[in-house]
């Protein structure tokens, strides 16, 4: 399965990478060579199979009991909120004027 | 007129916020109205690391709508994410139930002017979060994630609604649903239940659905019928002036009443939903299924009721639309002497009336109404007892609503009692027909339309204190009749 | 005694005897990083503030004969994937890069509650994605056995530490073998314990379905301390168990006579190292020595995990990195236009290729008119693989087999071929789709004296017959005392 610039390019918009010239160029290249390999997966007989997401433990009789109780708790004060943010005021984070 | 030649096809989803004190996946508060960010913690503000965590009552509540909207519960449902970049959307994905719902099906009833009802099929009901708000300034947006993670279910219509005022309809009743299951507050204003509406248009006589445009950001019964409205017309004059409707998301713009095409939707949406790995798929037993409550009676159940035993439909859609009116009214009835067609009647015509009296001029009050059931149910023995006339009666109604005082203790403050005690009649009688010799002899004569006047004459004696059945009585053996 | 040659293990029982204190087995630590960490580059940072406060509170405790756990006083170092409250976290990424998590992970707050020393955190491939920590933005770390090679990766930072002696124990994550693959590389214990086992809560995401936390030590012991600390429910993440743990330390001491051990053929075919199948065999002759029986066994969807696993961890990371959009936290990009080039320009700038890359396989493997033919048959075909392994489970108690394909390769060797690299996971990925446990532990030296390592895969939430096998195999060797050569600073 090869992969086109276009389609990088369709991708790379999908994922908001803003890519170069010469990363989609690379990407074509590789990501049709690794596409390639997993091609080898249609070998497989799978007819009948459920897919597998969840490989962990789910016992059923637990299940109610494993949700979480619906207590109000503490979060973070705001000021710790916004700590990490690159654009702030004094309540909120900022971003470029959304345009609808 | 081209509009009657094409029929409208609307489906309806709305987002309801659920009442739970906490948000979906994390212990933050749900709290409407508090400064921004200051209901946010690492789950919701989605930093590097955090995992949701299901809230237990959301799912609870999804069960409780699901069961009263005649839903098939899944004993498995998955969460999967749908994915974009929005700045109010902090993880890049909501997290949301797509091809695995944990409600399937389902009706919404709407009540109909002959005491029917009408349904209306739903598709699913599924979980999801809420996102946070951005608030636009002119140079940059606000992010507030306070909303973030409150938990909404998305009731799924299907496309079987034919015009505005059956889409109005059913979103009343199911609002009016949510309202009494405790699980939603009906606020349309803050956007705690929300509509979004799938609208299109096909030729009369035609099976395929034209091309559909969803319209958001309705949030009044009033937007709704002029959005869905507007949009109706617009597309019919578009298709008639030999143009396409496309499919698209337009907002409704509701202080010009017109909708318009969001123009950041200018490329198909690819949500690249999959199962959320950071949940187990949610398993529901038949027990816990079982064991969440409804109460006795849903609104269209009540109104089938009240409809059924002779209860005029326009009081009948007056009570179920609160709650509380129709347990008050079934209180009420069982607190009756017996329960009779005379008993339904005074008590929804006391509910519809003196009380929704009291209630619009402010001397009572809903949530706290100062008498009880058997109070109310009193004043109806008392009048059929003949102990008050009917018009009494509403007098110790506006007093017992406003006071709580006991309904006998009224009558004798208030001197309503009636003048029952055939002597004390028979004396005001003569002295009436004494009084009006003329009558008498128009009376005699065939007249008999005269008893209201001689009744009335009493009636003034008495101070509107008599017996009207036994003055009638005493009247026509004294007349000869 | 120089706390830094003693094991994770010796050391707590020095510390119980009271032959050394946790101030002086952190000051032990210290110097070593300070001589040698130079050029094993594992550490990305130290918090000697946090760590003394910790290392005098523990030896307080013990002062007191009230010591929290085991590990009360001993030095850990943390992959740099871990949140610690108020320290920087960057997951390896230049988008995280001066980011101080406002919260700890569930690990940390249980290696911070048995009494350990937090030391600093440790080098790894951005966001684990790699084989050989050549992904971090903050540099490679190198090999202590021969500082031109790779430590292997994602948690190359937390395995060097270990072999170079710089702390006893270590916590790395493994999405598709990157705990046990650079424990193999470098000669050290690394144990991938059963999906769920341990929490995720604050472990930053690669592919949620994959991923779990584990420990690195110089002996089985050791791993075996650590897990046992960290393991069990977390009400905060809802993958976890809530299966009672049981003692892994005393687990080391089980009799392994008359387990079975499956040596699965797929696993010892093409692109197997001589020199590493040599050692491997070694392994399992001394295995049958030890009165276990080995059992030829086939793993037929085995061979299609790797593809599986490039859609599926993939898919998953795609979305799980659409959080580092430059609003929150972390970087953003100078060049602020619309909303739409700032996403785009923040996250090309702050991510790495290869982080960019499994984002643009992910993407792609989910989009419209993909999801059937990529993420619906990868799922299918991981369900192939877990049958697999039950259906061998029925047989046999673990199963063997070389935990890498070859010994340490060199730095920039295979950086710019990224199927090469993926193919190192080979025999780790199995486990890792199936939920299962596994462990890596020293098989050996090959001729140039790099290390090998065996993989053992258990049942699910059976880790105590790994730790019982790979304990009384270590008892017969002495390459878990060996330590590499480093220079004098």
């Amino acid at each position: 399965m090869a992969i086109d610039r276009a389609q990088v390019r369709h991708v790379a918009h999908l994922a908001r990478l803003s890519l170069s010239a010469a990363e989609e160029e690379k990407f074509a290249i590789q990501l049709s060579q690794v596409l390639g390999y997993i091609e080898k997966l249609n070998a497989v007989d799978v007819t009948g199979i459920e897919p597998l997401a969840f490989a962990g433990d789910q016992d059923p009789s637990q299940a109610k009991a494993a949700l979480r109780d619906d207590r109000a708790l503490p979060g973070l004060p705001r000021e710790e909120a916004l700590s990490g943010a690159p654009q702030r005021d004094a309540q909120a984070f900022l971003v470029p004027r959304i345009i609808e | 007129m081209p509009v009657a030649d094409f029929e409208p096809v609307i489906g309806l989803e709305v987002h309801a916020q659920l009442l739970t004190e906490s948000k979906i996946f994390c212990g933050c508060s749900t709290a409407f109205g508090a400064p921004p960010n200051t209901q946010v913690c690492p789950v919701c503000l989605a930093l590097p690391g955090s995992l949701p965590a299901l809230n237990r009552k959301v799912v609870e509540m999804a069960i409780k709508a699901g069961k009263a909207l005649g839903c098939k519960i899944a004993e498995r449902s998955v969460f999967a994410r749908k994915n974009y970049f929005y700045p109010d959307l902090p993880k890049g994905y909501q997290i949301s139930q797509y091809e695995l719902p944990i409600c399937l099906g389902g009706t919404v009833h709407v009540a109909q002017p002959d005491g029917s009802l009408r349904g209306f099929g739903l598709t699913r009901i599924h979980i999801e979060e809420d996102a946070g708000k951005n608030i636009h300034g002119d140079a940059a947006s606000e992010v507030d994630l306070n909303r973030a993670g409150t938990p909404l279910i998305e009731i799924v219509g299907e496309p079987e609604l034919r015009s505005a005022d059956e889409a109005t309809e059913y979103l009343k009743s199911l609002r009016l649903t949510l309202v009494y299951l405790g699980i939603n507050d009906g606020n349309l204003e803050e956007g705690s239940f929300r509509c979004d509406a799938n609208v299109s248009v096909r030729r009369k006589g035609t099976e395929k659905f034209g091309t559909r445009v969803e319209l958001k950001n309705i949030n009044s019964y009033r937007f709704i019928r002029q959005a869905i409205e507007f949009e109706i017309e617009r597309q019919v004059e578009l298709i008639e002036s030999g143009g396409t409707v496309r499919l698209e998301t337009r907002l409704f713009d509701h202080e010009k009443g017109v909708t318009r095409s969001m123009r950041s939707k200018e490329e198909a949406n690819d949500y690249r939903y999959f199962p959320e790995p950071d949940l187990p798929p949610l398993l529901v037993s038949k027990e816990w299924i079982d064991s969440v409550q409804l109460p006795a009676r849903l609104p269209n159940q009540a109104f089938s009721e009240l409809a059924a035993s002779g209860i005029p439909a326009t009081d009948a859609r007056t009570i179920i639309a609160d709650a509380r009116l129709v347990t008050l009214y079934f209180d009420v009835l069982a607190a009756l002497p017996a329960i009779t067609d005379e008993g339904r009647k005074w008590t929804a015509n006391t509910l519809c009336g003196e009380l929704s009296r009291a209630l619009n001029d402010g001397t009572a009050d809903l949530a706290a109404l100062k008498c009880t059931p058997a109070q109310i149910a009193r004043v109806f023995a008392l009048q059929t007892g003949g102990t008050i006339s009917s018009t009494a009666g509403r007098t110790v109604l506006a007093e017992l609503f406003a006071t709580g005082s006991e309904p006998d203790a009224i009558v004798t403050a208030k001197g309503l009692a009636q003048v029952s005690d055939t002597g004390a009649l028979e004396a005001i009688v003569d002295a009436v027909l004494a009084k009006s010799p003329g009558e008498v002899e128009k009376y005699k004569a065939g007249k008999k339309n005269l008893l209201g006047f001689f009744v009335g004459a009493a009636m003034k004696e008495l101070k509107g204190k008599g017996n009207p059945g036994e003055l009638n009585k005493i009247f026509k053996s004294k007349l000869g009749d | 005694m120089d706390p830094s040659s003693l094991s994770l293990g010796a050391l707590s029982d020095a510390l119980a005897r009271g032959e050394t204190s946790a101030s002086s087995a952190l000051d032990a630590s210290l110097s070593r990083i300070r001589a040698h960490d130079g050029e094993v580059k594992a550490f990305l940072r130290l918090d000697e503030a946090g760590a003394r406060k910790a290392a005098l509170g523990a030896d307080e405790r013990r002062s007191r004969k009230a010591p929290l756990s085991p590990l009360d006083g001993v030095p850990v170092g943390l992959k740099d994937i871990f949140c610690q409250r108020g320290i920087e976290t960057t997951c390896g990424s230049k988008i995280l890069s001066g980011w101080k998590a406002p919260y700890s992970a569930t690990v940390v707050e249980r290696l911070e509650r048995a009494g350990a020393v937090l030391v600093g955190k440790l080098n790894m491939d951005e966001f684990a994605m790699g084989s050989s920590t050549e992904n971090s933005a903050f540099g490679t770390t190198h090999n202590p056995w021969d500082l031109t090679r790779t430590p292997g990766g994602s948690s190359g930072g937390s395995a060097a530490a270990v072999a170079a002696r710089l702390v006893p124990g270590t916590l790395g994550t493994d999405t598709g073998g990157s705990i046990r693959q650079p424990a193999s590389l470098v000669g050290c214990v690394g144990m991938k314990p059963t999906y769920g086992r341990v929490s995720r809560f604050g472990v930053i995401a690669f592919a949620s379905s994959l991923d779990q936390v584990g420990p690195f030590a110089q002996d089985v012991r050791g791993c075996a301390m650590l897990l046992s600390a960290i393991s069990g429910r977390d009400e905060r993440d809802q993958t976890s168990s809530a299966r009672a743990v049981p003692d892994f330390t005393s687990s080391c001491a089980r009799d392994v006579r008359g387990l079975r051990i499956g040596v699965p053929q797929e696993f010892f075919g093409e692109g197997l190292d001589p020199e590493v199948e040599k050692a491997v065999r070694a392994t399992m002759a001394r295995f049958e020595s030890l009165g276990c029986t080995m059992k030829p066994i086939s793993l037929p969807t085995a061979p299609h995990a790797i593809a599986t696993y490039y859609i599926v961890a993939t898919a998953e990371a795609s979305s799980n990195l659409a959080r580092y959009d430059g609003v929150r936290f972390g970087h953003r990009t100078k060049d602020v236009g619309s909303l739409v080039e700032m996403y785009g320009k923040t996250r090309d700038e702050g991510f790495g290729a290869e982080v960019k890359r499994r984002i643009m396989l992910g993407t792609y493997a989910l989009s419209a008119g993909y999801y059937d033919a990529y993420y619906i048959r990868a799922q299918k075909v991981r369900a192939l693989i877990q049958r697999d392994f039950l259906r061998a489970f029925a047989e046999v108690d673990a199963v063997i087999s070389p935990t890498s394909p070859t010994a340490a390769f060199k730095l920039g060797e295979k950086l710019d071929d990224p199927l090469a690299m993926y193919l190192n996971d080979i025999y780790t990925v199995p486990a890792n789709l199936a939920g299962l446990p596994g462990l890596s532990a020293p098989a050996g030296f090959t001729s140039s004296g790099l290390p090998i390592g065996y993989q053992l895969v258990g049942r699910p939430w059976d880790e105590e017959t790994l730790f019982a096998l790979a304990a009384a195999h270590e008892r017969t060797t002495d390459f878990h005392t060996r330590a590499p050569a480093l220079g004098k600073a």
